[in-house]
């Protein structure tokens, strides 16, 4: 299990409040989201793994390594906190230079390593100003490319896409694709859902310090059954497609689409909703153009495990 | 893992990499300035006396005795203490409070080391800083006395007396920089703490013979190479209540700050980032 980050039995209190509780996790290689409300343990749980905080019980070992053994820990695993705040002074290259130069390397290969990372971050033409006049998106990239700049197996981003313009945005979780298809370990906490949607490929929520779902994005929607899941069909008849849908018992509820050629549809029981459907599209009276989930996303999920006000339902 | 198979090129080039920027950070910055007039500000005044006063060699042992009061009770109690407060406390509390202690604690550099690589840059500037006020001090005071004062400085017990004020800095350095450093470790403001020690170390001759090893002021004292005979209140700061042999007192300060270096290794493993209760 050297491959993998692993949280048994992890659990975390600051005095008597609770940041995490009994946190069992198991994390493969590629993106991972964290998802939860503000509060809910995302940065405890970032912050455990890496050793900023200790663990009140349990063990965490990441790709076999802890956070204790910190020369062999921190040449694999990079962290670009949420905390906007850097040492004083510094220009964007002495910030990341400086970082790269306490993992022991020499100037030349110091000196390389800061301008690949400035440049990964689109950040090459500013790293000789001081950090202290960068807009709040350059100081978001800036730790980005601190935490990437030694080339680590894991990545921990904490809110990495606060800040940052759209265009920088979509720069960055580009980055992260291209990272995720690498090979490494990416875990991402973020509001966005939208965007944790496309590209992660798992999804950890958390809330009030408790984990309530992890897996991949599909699966933990099909694990959710007692919320009925929204499927959107294009079809010539959506009508026709309705009224025999609703001869099946777990289909729950339709609605036609507004330009009259679809159909939203609720079921409980998704397996068997799609064994229906392909005995009406058998039949022939309906042409089925195409079937997608309308309410298979992180968004979905978030709602229906989380809720808008952030508590478990 | 046995203690020849550590990586300990990797952490000696660690540590010099750290001190080097927590130099450069630190030194020569504006916040720093204080502790530069607190350094050189006697060497301000024993340079308008130099140029107001004309210097008797009369004069001579009563300015010796004068450099060994500006040191013992100036530097020493005041100026070394106090400086070191402002410089060693900065190294960990004064990251946390700027919220960027957490880059160090992220990099793959063992929390000893680190904590050992910002006692070394402390502990550089303070020495550098004091020591040469010191030597400015000491020069300036026997400047007016003309081939007299170089004679004292030279053939004299003069060299002597400059490479004992030094040794004093340095230890008093060290040892003030060890206790602050690991103060701004336990506490959120480490002054009242400071001023705690402080009060020790003024109460310190009172104390049981046992309880005044706990000080570094009780070795620094015995490592005066001027007898210095305070008056008044001035009097309790320099009552010599059992003699210990130079050597003993040197090592008994170095053994002092091994202890509490120690310790504050111990500290820094347990240390948490909670930027919000700061």
């Amino acid at each position: 299990m050297n491959d993998r980050i692993i949280f048994e039995d992890v659990s975390k209190f600051y005095g008597e409040v609770l940041g995490v509780n009994r946190i069992s996790l198991t994390i493969p290689s590629g993106i991972t989201a964290l998802v939860g409300p503000n509060g809910s343990g995302k940065t405890t749980l970032m912050n455990l793994m890496t050793g900023l905080v200790q663990p009140s019980s349990g063990h965490i070992s990441v790709l076999g390594l802890s956070p204790g053994s910190a020369t062999e820990f921190f040449r694999d695993v990079g962290y670009c906190t949420q905390f906007d705040s850097f040492p004083r002074g510094l220009t964007g290259w002495q910030f990341i230079f400086d970082s790269l130069m306490l993992h022991g390397i020499s100037k030349t290969e110091a000196t390389r390593l800061t301008r690949e990372s400035l440049e990964r971050v689109q950040l090459g033409d500013a790293a000789d100003r001081r950090i202290a006049g960068y807009s709040k998106g350059m100081r978001q990239k800036t730790r980005l490319a601190q935490a990437i700049a030694h080339h680590p197996r894991v990545l921990v981003l904490d809110e990495p896409l606060n800040g940052l313009d759209p265009l920088a945005r979509a720069e960055s979780i580009a980055l992260f694709e291209e990272l995720g298809r690498q090979g490494m370990h990416l875990l991402i906490s973020s509001h966005i859902l939208d965007e944790v949607d496309r590209i992660a490929d798992r999804v950890v929520l958390i809330t009030g310090g408790y984990l309530i779902a992890e897996g991949n994005i599909h699966q933990v929607r099909q694990e959710v059954r007692e919320k009925p899941m929204q499927v959107l069909i294009r079809c010539d008849h959506p009508e026709l497609l309705a009224s025999k849908m609703f001869a099946i018992n777990h289909c729950v509820e339709a609605r036609l689409h507004a330009d009259g050629k679809g159909l939203l549809l609720r079921t409980g029981d998704i397996d068997q909703f799609y064994s229906s459907l392909n005995g009406i599209a058998a039949e022939g009276l309906v042409k089925i153009e195409a079937v997608a989930p309308a309410d298979d996303d992180a968004n979905a999920i978030y709602q229906y495990l989380i809720g808008s006000d952030g508590s478990a339902l | 893992m046995r203690f020849a198979q550590q990586p300990w090129g990797l952490w000696f080039l660690q540590t010099w990499r750290l001190t080097r920027m927590e130099l450069r950070r630190n030194l020569f910055t504006w916040r720093a300035s204080w502790i530069y007039f607190l350094a050189f500000i006697p060497a301000i005044i024993i340079l308008t006396h130099l140029v107001m006063d004309s210097h008797p060699p009369s004069a001579m042992s009563e300015d010796t005795a004068i450099l060994a009061d500006i040191i013992q009770f100036y530097y020493i109690r005041l100026a070394v203490f106090f400086g070191c407060l402002g410089i060693f406390s900065r190294l960990i509390r004064g990251e946390m409070i700027e919220r960027s202690l957490h880059f160090y604690l992220l990099s793959p550099v063992r929390r000893e080391v680190l904590l050992l690589g910002k006692f070394a840059a402390g502990s550089i500037s303070a020495v550098l800083l004091f020591g040469a006020a010191i030597s400015i001090c000491f020069a300036l005071i026997y400047a007016g006395f003309g081939a007299a004062g170089r004679d004292y400085i030279f053939n004299g017990p003069g060299l002597g007396q400059l490479e004992a004020y030094l040794a004093i800095v340095i230890l008093a350095c060290l040892g003030y920089g060890a206790v602050f450093l690991l103060l701004s470790m336990m506490f959120r403001n480490p002054t009242p703490a400071a001023m705690l020690v402080w009060g020790w170390e003024v109460i310190n001759p009172l104390l049981p013979s046992l309880l005044q090893r706990v000080s570094v002021a009780f070795y620094l004292r015995h490592l005066m190479p001027v007898s210095v005979a305070g008056k008044g209140i001035f009097a309790l700061l320099t009552v010599q209540t059992e003699p210990v042999s130079n050597w003993a007192a040197g090592l008994g300060l170095l053994v002092l700050i091994a202890v509490v270096l120690f310790y504050s290794c111990y500290r820094i493993r347990t240390l948490e980032i909670r930027y919000t209760t700061e």
